[in-house]
């Protein structure tokens, strides 16, 4: 047969290859193809299952996600080094990417110590060395989520996330204002700020609330939106800048208002202009029987 | 010395009766080592079987001292590791996945691969498989149940799948940026799942077992595992090496073929097919030793590939 093979042109030699050869070629491509698909199976898996979760945090100093899912190798250094068991590996049908770290706020928060051991533990770099200060920890960012259950929203002095939080008055401040719906009290809002929170969980672990949390450390690229480039602040261009960028502006007087600041226009008691005793000039005619506007105030 | 070499010249009457090739000529299932545990005692006959079990189980236990006694010798997993908060251990197969995804690993991690990859290009690179592996256990137990319920057939894919499922694993890596292969990998998968837990990890290690049972023998260790097919490929110049240096007194009872992972690895060595001294130099080898156990007649030993003697 091989000699027939070798009498053929080598024209036709593909159309008439040898048996073994074509046995050969025909397994090849049966093993490789099983192999292919196989792999492509789990990349395919990998790709898709890698959307983390929004409530696993990833341990201080991880890489973002897509960097992190190449370097980390599953090994489980940074759970064993974590004095508070924080950190587990993820199992298999956990939805994180099975055997790579993270933790759930709400279970056990990250107590953001200041040798950072899971950092140091890590042999690949998946979680970064340069990050030495936890304080610029950027795990993910607390947002107080559900403003209509927080009972400090409700106009209560609950305060726990705000207390509990380890940047306290940087992370979480408690801005007050009025509340509305007794006309009287004030209301102190817990308000996070990017800037100062490491994303620890604390305040979520701490907040009173039955169940879920009102305050939640979400994945900054869920919590935050992106910045306006095209926006600037003008007084933050200012502030740079020790001066307005378009020169100061003419101020002119804007009238019953002479005494204060330029642009504030807020108006108190003593500012309202001082009404005589005698009649006004003009005065609507009330309709008769006094109508829906009394006039009443308490 | 090659006189001896050729098959089927023996008579039924040498065949030990419980061997692969005397059940086969009686129609009995086969007890392969049962001769040579009349031969040699059980203790000899099972000898590098213990030895390997009490070195798959010494390592796993190693790693679980930690977590359930509080000895932390040994920190990690077989993926990485880190002993006695010195030596650092790093799978060479994973760093280069790293790499091809685009990962530069810090020194100790490269380091640690290093270690291992130096231990495995000297000794013999599918040691991980038969002395390390806690899938092995796995595939043992099939393969051993397998010929005691006298399981025949079956569909094996080619022994060079592994080969190429090894390189589709790094071109995946390098395609989706990320260590893809290890979201389903059941041997870092199972040796993770024994120290850190397991979640639904026991149903992918349950499914090996059944695979090799009733599907494909030695299926998974023989044919697929793409890690294993890593280590043979540093175990090519390797040193240590099983030798059929007394070949001269085979029986021709094949016990040897049954119970070996890889078969096909036995014939040049024993038979003198396409080379002329004992080694068995095919990488695929794991060096178990079982050979070396289940020979009434010490056909086989472990030695190194320098000694060609017979």
């Amino acid at each position: 047969m091989t000699m027939n093979d070798k009498v053929q042109p080598t024209g036709h030699a593909a159309a008439s290859a040898p048996p073994a050869r074509r046995r050969f070629l025909k397994d090849v491509a049966g093993v490789a193809g099983g192999a292919g698909l196989l792999a492509l199976g789990a990349g395919l898996y990998a790709k898709q299952a890698s959307a983390l979760p929004a409530t696993a945090i990833r341990p201080p100093g991880a890489l973002p996600e897509d960097d992190f899912l190449a370097a980390c190798v599953r090994c489980g250094l940074c759970v064993r080094d974590c004095p508070y068991k924080t950190l587990k590996l993820a199992e298999l049908g956990d939805r994180v990417a099975t055997g790579t770290p993270y933790f759930e706020a709400r279970d056990i928060p990250c107590e953001m110590c200041e040798d950072i051991p899971c950092v140091v533990a890590c042999p690949t770099g998946a979680l970064d060395r340069t990050l030495v200060d936890i304080t610029k920890a950027k795990m993910g960012l607390a947002v107080l989520i559900d403003q209509e259950n927080c009972l400090n929203f409700l106009g209560l002095r609950c305060d726990v996330c705000y207390r509990v939080c380890p940047v306290i008055d940087q992370a979480i401040t408690l801005e007050r204002i009025h509340n509305p719906r007794s006309d009287r009290h004030a209301m102190l809002l817990p308000t996070v700020h990017s800037e100062h929170c490491t994303g620890c969980g604390k305040c979520e672990k701490a907040c009173v609330l039955p169940g879920e949390s009102a305050i939640k450390v979400l994945p900054i690229k869920l919590a935050q939106g992106s910045k306006a480039e095209h926006y600037l602040r003008s007084w933050e261009e200012k502030e740079a800048a020790g001066r307005s960028l378009i020169g100061d502006q003419v101020e002119l007087p804007v009238r019953g208002l002479e005494g204060k600041a330029y642009g504030d226009t807020r108006v108190g008691p003593a500012d309202l202009p001082q009404v005589p005793d005698q009649a006004p000039a003009y005065a609507p005619a009330k309709p008769a029987g006094g109508g829906l506007d009394s006039g009443w105030k308490p | 010395m090659s006189a001896h070499v050729n098959a089927g010249a023996a008579p039924e009457c040498q065949v030990p009766p419980t061997s692969v090739r005397g059940a086969a000529l009686r129609g009995v299932v086969a007890r392969p080592g049962r001769e040579a545990v009349e031969a040699k005692g059980w203790l000899r006959a099972h000898k590098w079987l213990l030895l390997r079990r009490a070195s798959q189980l010494g390592i796993l236990a190693l790693f679980l001292a930690g977590p359930w006694l509080g000895w932390w010798i040994v920190k990690g997993n077989l993926s990485s590791s880190l002993t006695l908060g010195v030596l650092p251990l790093t799978d060479p197969f994973l760093v280069a996945q790293q790499l091809v995804a685009g990962h530069w690993p810090y020194q100790e991690s490269l380091l640690g691969a290093g270690i291992v990859l130096a231990f495995y290009l000297l000794f013999g690179g599918r040691l991980f498989c038969a002395w390390v592996c806690p899938v092995n256990l796995v595939t043992d137990a099939a393969a051993w149940l397998r010929r005691r319920l006298g399981l025949k057939g079956g569909k094996t894919p080619a022994g060079s799948t592994r080969y190429w499922l090894l390189g589709f694993v790094l071109v995946i890596a390098a395609a989706t940026g990320s260590l893809a292969w290890e979201w389903v990998n059941p041997v870092s998968m199972f040796h993770r799942g024994l120290i850190f837990g397991f979640g639904l990890a026991w149903g992918i290690v349950g499914g090996i077992f059944l695979y090799d049972l009733l599907i494909a023998p030695r299926g998974w260790c023989g044919h697929l595992c793409p890690q294993g097919a890593f280590y043979a490929l540093l175990g090519r110049a390797s040193v240590v090496k099983v030798a059929a240096d007394k070949r001269s007194a085979c029986n021709d009872c094949m016990d040897c073929f049954a119970v070996c992972p890889e078969p096909q690895v036995i014939r040049p060595a024993l038979k003198g097919v396409g080379q002329d001294h004992p080694l068995i130099l095919d990488a695929d080898c794991t060096t178990c030793g079982r050979c070396v156990d289940v020979c009434g007649k010490d056909v086989f030993r472990i030695t190194t590939r320098f000694n060609r003697s017979e």
